[in-house]
């Protein structure tokens, strides 16, 4: 079992819901990221997702857009990016999923990224840009080193999400809402029936994670109630980062990780 | 390469696309399959072309410039006589047929230079449909005159403030709108570019620029042209002039943007200078660091300013067929001002890196050969960017 398999697992017997929790690497430094995963681990978040910057940043909203960028002109390397993954895992167990864009992976090579991932201490990937049917030499290079968590859209037919499930490992990730990453746009029924649908088709054989636009304990609160296995939180996370001091990150980072967590416990 | 077999030619395209759009995606694959072969549809199109955009073009002989030179001759494909001023009408006019027939009551589309923009507004309004336009900011700026003609036309325009203000942000901006509003909304790319089936149907709908030079010219010299050049950004004025002609025995050259050299890293030169990679849907040769970040580009012209290039050209690059050569700004303001004084014909700034190779090619053949050369629009957009360019290497 893999280790987020294995997270979900563990939740599963303490009758837990996952919060996963994405902040961009880099953003607005190396040491910010560092004192938020901090924050996040004291908080009792399940997930971490670790975004590594892309110029063209096309399934993403504002607020991420803005941190790529930040990013990038702060310097953010791939093996920079590895080198900060390892220190990571050396203060956490917890699962490290890696969210960029295709090309990061195919211009190094899918099976070289994906080797030097796992190296330093990354569980799984996530690639918004990433269809199932260009998805082949990526699949094999990830087999048995990394899960590949593709995404589904309320608007995915049902025929497409079996398809997506088997290629799927981790857990599927359900986009909330049609639009880009961070848009509020309040919960919309389209996405509970979404979710009820997704995890009908897949019968329970992998979890289901929501984001894009979840953003408070409530969001947390109706997703989880509405079936979901997992709530994805980003954009959120990022705005706190941009607007919080360097020293005070960590405790920031930790209470609001606190006020989402405490809505996964059923 | 007919219709593409899951979208690649060769290795080239795809769709690397987020979830939301896949239906999209198949939903216009599916209708396109439907109407290009539908006789209704196909006789619609062609009198919007006929009657609207003014087709078809002329076929030029440069008797001027090819004197001037001295080589083979120069004939001009005149784009530039088209309604709008560019090539870009050919595309916009099928695509908005054809999101009318899909029942779409909103259109977006990006633009470079605002010949697609302007072209996409016209066919809107002709249609009656309403569209509205993504532009990067520091392109609303060097192409002012076009975004006053797009307001005019009556369509929204957003200017497109992230990363480097250009096409190629500007096409970013408006996947981002066509996933938030994707159950309303048809995305009309104005190049040969993005998933499939935009590479192949912006293809097929420039391809009348190939047809019609390869009738005229039969009409001409009784046989295909011996060189077939054309400028290459994304590639949508390039493809339709070389697809008809990639079976004949013409010599085919596509030019791209030079820039101030492509040693300089002021460039847009994709398909000479760059690598293999992952943008805007689809796999081709990329502009892209030692990282696969995708690096700014540059070019005189706003309409060739583009890191990307449609999969297509990629494929004809790596098979050897089509060669891509490149022109510097200084070699395509020689072009620009040599067209304008000899011939009373003010080309386009993309337009001149075509007449820039087209220039050294003629000097090295012979009078019986004839090249030609598609004048993919006018440069009346261009004629303050070329001042400012005079301007500033005067005082240097």
């Amino acid at each position: 079992m893999t280790r987020i398999r294995e997270k979900f697992a563990e939740l599963d017997s303490k009758k837990e819901k996952a919060l996963i929790a994405y902040i961009m690497a880099g953003f607005p430094n190396e040491k910010s990221t560092l004192s938020s995963i901090r924050g996040l681990v004291k908080g009792g978040v399940d997930i971490i997702e670790l975004g590594f910057p892309f110029s063209d940043p096309l399934a993403d909203g504002p607020v991420i857009q803005n941190a790529s960028t930040i990013s990038l002109e702060k310097g953010t390397k791939i093996a920079k990016f590895f080198a900060l993954v390892k220190k990571i895992r050396n203060e956490t167990d917890n699962p490290l999923i890696l969210m960029t864009y295709t090309n990061i992976l195919y211009h190094k090579g899918y099976a070289k990224f994906i080797t030097e991932a796992k190296k330093a201490g990354i569980d799984g990937f996530i690639l918004p840009d990433m269809s199932i049917e260009e998805s082949k030499e990526y699949l094999q290079a990830a087999k048995n080193k990394a899960d590949t968590i593709f995404l589904i859209s309320p608007n995915t037919s049902k025929t497409r999400i079996q398809k997506i499930s088997k290629v799927s490992s981790g857990f599927l990730y359900l986009v909330a809402v049609f639009g880009t990453t961070g848009v509020k746009t309040g919960i919309k029924k389209y996405t509970l029936d979404a979710i009820k649908q997704v995890k009908k088709q897949t019968d329970g054989k992998i979890p289901v994670g929501i984001g894009f636009g979840v953003s408070t304990p409530e969001d947390v609160k109706k997703y989880i109630k509405a079936g979901a296995d997992a709530v994805i939180v980003g954009s959120a996370y990022l705005k706190l980062i941009e607007k919080t001091p360097q020293n005070k990150i960590e405790s920031k980072i930790a209470s609001f990780t606190k006020s989402l967590k405490k809505e996964t416990i059923l | 390469m007919k219709y593409p077999k899951n979208g690649r030619f060769g290795e080239f395209g795809g769709k690397y696309i987020p979830e939301t759009l896949v239906p999209a995606i198949e939903e216009l694959e599916e209708n396109y399959l439907k109407f290009k072969n539908d006789k209704k549809f196909k006789k619609e199109l062609d009198y919007y072309l006929k009657v609207y955009a003014g087709r078809p073009t002329p076929l030029y002989y440069a008797k001027n410039l090819s004197e001037k030179i001295g080589g083979s001759k120069i004939y001009l494909k005149r784009e530039d006589l088209l309604h709008g001023g560019a090539h870009k009408i050919n595309n916009t006019l099928g695509q908005a047929l054809l999101a009318k027939k899909m029942n779409k009551k909103r259109i977006i589309a990006e633009t470079g230079a605002g010949q697609h923009g302007v072209a996409t507004a016209m066919a809107c309004a002709a249609l009656g449909m309403k569209a509205e336009v993504y532009m990067g900011y520091r392109d609303t700026i060097r192409q002012k005159q076009n975004v006053f003609r797009m307001n005019m036309l009556g369509c929204e325009v957003h200017p497109v403030k992230s990363g480097s203000k250009t096409l190629k942000d500007a096409i970013n901006e408006a996947i981002r709108d066509w996933i938030t509003n994707v159950e309303n909304t048809y995305y009309l790319l104005g190049s040969a570019v993005g998933p499939h089936p935009y590479p192949v149907m912006v293809r097929d709908f420039q391809s009348v620029i190939g047809n019609e030079i390869k009738s005229q010219m039969k009409k001409i010299t009784n046989k295909t042209p011996d060189t077939v050049i054309a400028c290459v950004g994304g590639g949508s004025n390039a493809i339709g002039t070389f697809y008809p002609l990639v079976d004949t025995n013409s010599e085919i050259i596509g030019v791209e943007a030079a820039g101030h050299g492509l040693k300089s890293k002021m460039h847009s030169a994709t398909l000479s200078a760059g690598s293999k990679g992952v943008l805007h849907g689809m796999m081709t040769y990329l502009l892209q660091d030692k990282e696969g970040q995708v690096t700014e580009t540059h070019s005189i012209s706003a309409g060739l300013d583009y890191p990307g290039v449609g999969p297509e050209h990629s494929y004809y690059k790596d098979t050897k067929r089509v060669k891509y050569h490149s022109a510097t700004d200084a070699e395509v303001i020689d072009a620009f001002l040599m067209l304008t004084r000899t011939e009373g014909i003010i080309p386009a700034l993309e337009s001149s890196h075509a007449i820039a190779e087209a220039m050294k090619v003629a000097k090295k053949g012979k009078k019986s050969e004839s090249i030609v050369v598609t004048l993919s629009g006018r440069g009346d957009k261009d004629i303050e960017e070329v001042q400012n360019y005079l301007k500033r290497h005067d005082k240097n």
